[in-house]
Formats: C-alpha cells, sequence, structure tokens
C-alpha cells in the first residue's frame, strides 16, 4: 500500500464514523437516547423516524403479487435528473385516490395524505436500492431506503444511519478509480429533501412540465403511462387547476438553451438546499428555479465564501460571467473531497457532463443580456 | 375614614388589569427565564470545553491558556496556514497549533469555526434550529459537508434540544469578534 493510499483509508477511518452517525431527522424528533417521535424538520415539514415502516419492500405497494409494479403506482421522469454517479433511475408516485395535491403556492406543492414516492436506483441492470417517500395519515413524511438483495428478488429497510461504501460503483462510471455509492440514512434524505420548497424534490411543475428541455444533461425520455403537468391538471389532481399552464408549460426563461439547461441542471442539482426559502437563503443566492412569480437571489456574481484555491476573496464568486476559474461552484462540482465536494452527499463521481454545460455556460455568459447575468469579469 | 383597604383595592385592582394585559407575566418572567437560559449554556458551553479549541490559546505565565479577549472566535484569521505539517507517522496522527486551532491530520487541515455572534463571519445569522441540525448531523450548516475531526458532535449530538438550545442562546449572548475562519484545507495527494 502506498503512502498516499494509506493517507487516504485512514482519513476515510476518520471521517466514515462521523459520516456513520447519521440520524434519525434533524431536530426534535430524536431524544438524547436515540427514541423517535414525529416532530417539525426546519422546513416545517412533519417527518417521523421509519420505525413503523414495512421492513420488505415488497411490503410497501410497491409491487402486485406477481412481482409487477403495481398499476396504481404511475412513473414519472424528472425533466432535469439529479446525478447519482450515473445511476439509471425508475420512479413512481402513488396518490390516494381521488385526492389532490394542494398547489396554491405552484412552486411548493402539499400532497395528501397517504402519498408516496419510490426510486429505484440500478448500474447495469443491477438494482442496488430503492429510496420510499410517504406521507401517513398523521400528515408526517418518513424518509426510507431499501437495499436489493444479491439475488434482486427483494430489497430490505436499510438501518436509519444508512450503509457507507455499500456498493462499489462499475468501472464504465469510475474508470480505474475504485468509488463507492452509499445508502442515504435519513439524515441525509432531510438535508436536502427538508430544505426543498416542497418534500418531493423531482415532481413539480417544471420537473413535469411537457415542454421538456432536450439538451438536460442525462435526459430521461418518459417511461410508458408517465404522469405529466398536464395530465394531473387534465385529470384534477391539482387545485387550484391552473389550466394557463396547459396552453403555456413551465420552461425555464433563457436566452439560449445552454442558459436554459444549465440553470434546469443547477436548479435540480443544487436547489433544493441553495433556494430561497429554505434555511441556506441566509447565504444570499439561489440556483432554484421556478414557476411562479418572485426572483430569487441570483448566484450569479454572488461572493462565495468559499475561496477556490488559489483565488482572492474579492475575486472568488458563486458563479461569475466569463470566469469558470473564479466560480466556486464549478470547483466544488469536480471536487469529490469530502471537505469540498458540491453536492456534499450522494455521490462519490463527479458529473463530467453537468460540470462541461456550467462551464460552457459561464464562460460564454454575457453579463449584458443574460438576465440573471449580473456579474462581470473579474 | 381608613384609607387602607382603598389602597388595597386600587393596588389590586392596578395588578389585575395588568394581568389581564398579560404585563405582569411578560414584564416578570421573560428576563429571568432567558437569563436562566443562557445561564445554562455558558455553563454547559464551559464543560463541554468549548474554549478548548474555538478560543485561541496564548502562552501566559501559567503556561498556555485560553485567550479569553479572543473568546470563542475560532483560528484567527491573521495566522495564515497554507500547506499541512509533514505527517508524523505511526502511531501519531494529529497535529495542532499553538493556538489549539488548527488541525491537521489525514482529513487535511481543519480550523475552529468562528461560534460568536458576527453575522458575516460567525453565528449571526444562523437559527437555532441550524446549530442543532448541525450538531446532530455533524453538517456543516446543518445539512453541508461533514464537519471535520476533531470536533466530537458524535458525542454532542447526544445533547437535548434544550441544552443545545440554551448552548446557541449563550452563543449569541456573547461579544462578537469579526474573525474570518478560513476553510479546511484539502489533504495532500486528495483527488
Amino acid at each position: 500500500m502506498n503512502a498516499r493510499r494509506r493517507t487516504r483509508n485512514a482519513a476515510l477511518a476518520i471521517i466514515a464514523p462521523a459520516l456513520g452517525i447519521a440520524l434519525i431527522a434533524l431536530g426534535a424528533q430524536v431524544g438524547p437516547d436515540g427514541d423517535a417521535t414525529a416532530s417539525l424538520d426546519p422546513a416545517g415539514h412533519l417527518v417521523t423516524s421509519t420505525e413503523n415502516l414495512p421492513r420488505r419492500l415488497s411490503d410497501t405497494g410497491l409491487y402486485q403479487a406477481n412481482g409487477e409494479v403495481d398499476p396504481l403506482n404511475v412513473p414519472f421522469a424528472p425533466q432535469y435528473p439529479l446525478w447519482t454517479d450515473g445511476a439509471s433511475k425508475r420512479r413512481w408516485v402513488r396518490l390516494p385516490k381521488g385526492a389532490t395535491i394542494d398547489a396554491t403556492d405552484i412552486d411548493a406543492w402539499r400532497f395528501p395524505k397517504g402519498t408516496t414516492f419510490w426510486k429505484e436506483f440500478a448500474w447495469e441492470g443491477r438494482k442496488v436500492e430503492t429510496r420510499m417517500i410517504r406521507r401517513g395519515d398523521d400528515g408526517a413524511w418518513s424518509f426510507a431506503t431499501y437495499v436489493w438483495n444479491d439475488e434482486q428478488t427483494d430489497a430490505t429497510l436499510a438501518p436509519e444511519a444508512g450503509i457507507p461504501d455499500a456498493f462499489t460503483l462499475p468501472a464504465s462510471v469510475s474508470g480505474t478509480k475504485v468509488r463507492k455509492h452509499s445508502i442515504p440514512g435519513t439524515a441525509d434524505c432531510l438535508s436536502c429533501h427538508a430544505s426543498n420548497p416542497s418534500v418531493a424534490i423531482g415532481f413539480d411543475a417544471l420537473q413535469l412540465s411537457d415542454d421538456r428541455d432536450p439538451g438536460a444533461p442525462h435526459a430521461e425520455s418518459l417511461p410508458p403511462g408517465a404522469v405529466t403537468l398536464k395530465r394531473l391538471i387534465t385529470e384534477g389532481r391539482l387545485l387550484p387547476a391552473r389550466k394557463e399552464l396547459l396552453a403555456s408549460p413551465p420552461r425555464i426563461r433563457a436566452d439560449d438553451p445552454i442558459a436554459r439547461s444549465a440553470r434546469g441542471y443547477l436548479s435540480a442539482n443544487c436547489g433544493s438546499c441553495h433556494n430561497a426559502k429554505g434555511p441556506l437563503a441566509r447565504l444570499g443566492f439561489s440556483f432554484k428555479e421556478g414557476v411562479g412569480k418572485g426572483a430569487a437571489p441570483s448566484p450569479i456574481a454572488a461572493h462565495s465564501r468559499y475561496l477556490v484555491p488559489g483565488v482572492a476573496a474579492e475575486s472568488s464568486f458563486v458563479l461569475v460571467a466569463g470566469a469558470p476559474e473564479h466560480s466556486a461552484a464549478l470547483y466544488r462540482m469536480k471536487s469529490r473531497r469530502p471537505a469540498s465536494q458540491m453536492p456534499p452527499l450522494g455521490t462519490s463521481v463527479a458529473d463530467t457532463a453537468g460540470v462541461a454545460l456550467v462551464t460552457r455556460w459561464v464562460r460564454g455568459m454575457d453579463a449584458s443580456t443574460d438576465r440573471m447575468a449580473v456579474g462581470t469579469k473579474p | 375614614m381608613n384609607p387602607k383597604p382603598i389602597l388595597t383595592l386600587a393596588t389590586a385592582g392596578i395588578a389585575l388589569g395588568a394581568f389581564a394585559l398579560g404585563m405582569i407575566p411578560v414584564a416578570a418572567a421573560t428576563p429571568d427565564a432567558k437569563s436562566a437560559q443562557v445561564k445554562r449554556g455558558e455553563y454547559l458551553s464551559k464543560i463541554m470545553g468549548c474554549n478548548d479549541c474555538h478560543t485561541p490559546f496564548h502562552m501566559t505565565p501559567r503556561g498556555p491558556e485560553p485567550d479569553m479577549s479572543r473568546m470563542l472566535s475560532g483560528h484567527p484569521q491573521d495566522l495564515v496556514i497554507k500547506t499541512p505539517p509533514k505527517a508524523p507517522g505511526e502511531p501519531w496522527m494529529m497535529t495542532t497549533s499553538a493556538t489549539n486551532t488548527a488541525w491537521a491530520g489525514p482529513w487535511g487541515v481543519s480550523f475552529t469555526a468562528n461560534l460568536t455572534p458576527d453575522p458575516e463571519t460567525g453565528l449571526g445569522k444562523w437559527t437555532k434550529e441550524t446549530f442543532i441540525a448541525a450538531i446532530r448531523n455533524g453538517k456543516h450548516e446543518g445539512q453541508g459537508r461533514p464537519i471535520l475531526p476533531p470536533m466530537p458532535w458524535p458525542m454532542y449530538r447526544n445533547a437535548t434540544d434544550e441544552d443545545l438550545g440554551a448552548l446557541f442562546a449563550y452563543l449569541q449572548s456573547i461579544p462578537a469578534v469579526k474573525n474570518r475562519v478560513p476553510q479546511p484545507l484539502e489533504p495532500a495527494g486528495a483527488e
């Protein structure tokens, strides 16, 4: 074992226990003895532990007895998918019969009791985990994930602390390096889902828009029978109905296709934490794109507290027109070192397509024409 | 006529009126309760050893001691550290600065945070919820990168919300110190 490898392993040994002690949930629901009761997370969503959830995925209602996905669970595919080390994903939602989504705030949907989301993660055809978010009859949300067995016949509820380094990513993703996928703990789930305007990150008006962005990195085609915004509106599942969105489906209004795709990518991959409504709003910038009125503070030319190494504080920005090398967000998107990588969890391989797109957008950004680009090259 | 009953009645009337307006509980109870919480937080900060790392040490005739003029303001921004020290080799793992505010190890170099209420460089814009989430989850800002060693959050996370809330209330009550702590240095050879 060479010195570099030994050092890295030692670093992981130190950090891993800290990461492993992810706990049941943020805030008051966890007492000093780890007792779990429902409580409010910072975003005001009621959350509970996984204590009362089925132990097996096959008992969650995702599948019928014959192993097929229950037709009550409808597939969907956000137009801007989250990067998870190249995992291929399948997603389903079940809305209780006749129940509607409260879309009073078009960018912060409130889901009816009994709503369940599932998301399956697979690499090269091997299913690794299926995550589930469910709103119980008491209004509280549960966050859980199920880890698939080697036979691929069923998946078992993961511990609430998650499982670090559970699956070695295939070389098609990691190249010559060894990279591992970690099963998230519940606190990891809440890191993003509790600070997003809505509990479901990939299921909102923009993500489900029928005007899908063909330039979105890792864009997925709609699975057969998928639910889209149009279908939710025409089937009366959204209240108020917002029928104007049928004629004019939500779309990021940008001056060119690169800007549209880059902003959509950043919204999906960064905006669940970096938005104008969650706890990190105090950082003074937002990546979250919305459909409703009201501009969020732009990440463009916002001074970054994180300094790009070798760049002076006054020249280090979150993103800055014309200067990707001065853009801390890009530096952190490329990093997969624990202290600097962005997003801070959920991936161990940087998304080269996403980095390339955002770099191209930032480099070509014209501060005088793009409405978000108010910065200038330092 | 004896005025005493009239005065008593008047006093009672004022007291009753004040009570009806909610003045008595507000005026009498809140400041005491708040200060009790802050005192509890101060007590906790001392026995939990916050000053041992978050207040820079300086040399005194009695040996190294926390410099309380910079109480809980974290690693001094003027003590610039650009590279990690040479690794000491097994069985040694960590190296610390004389200030006890910079810690080098396999994770790189971590610098203790400014816990004072300075809005730009400290916890001035934090909420109690963010503070509790940071300690409970071991995540910077409550939801970001891992909080690095040697911060003993895996033990502190067992504190009650009440105690963490008291600690936060105390930290918000202490003098703000403007001191921008540097971000961690990555380990040598990190990819």
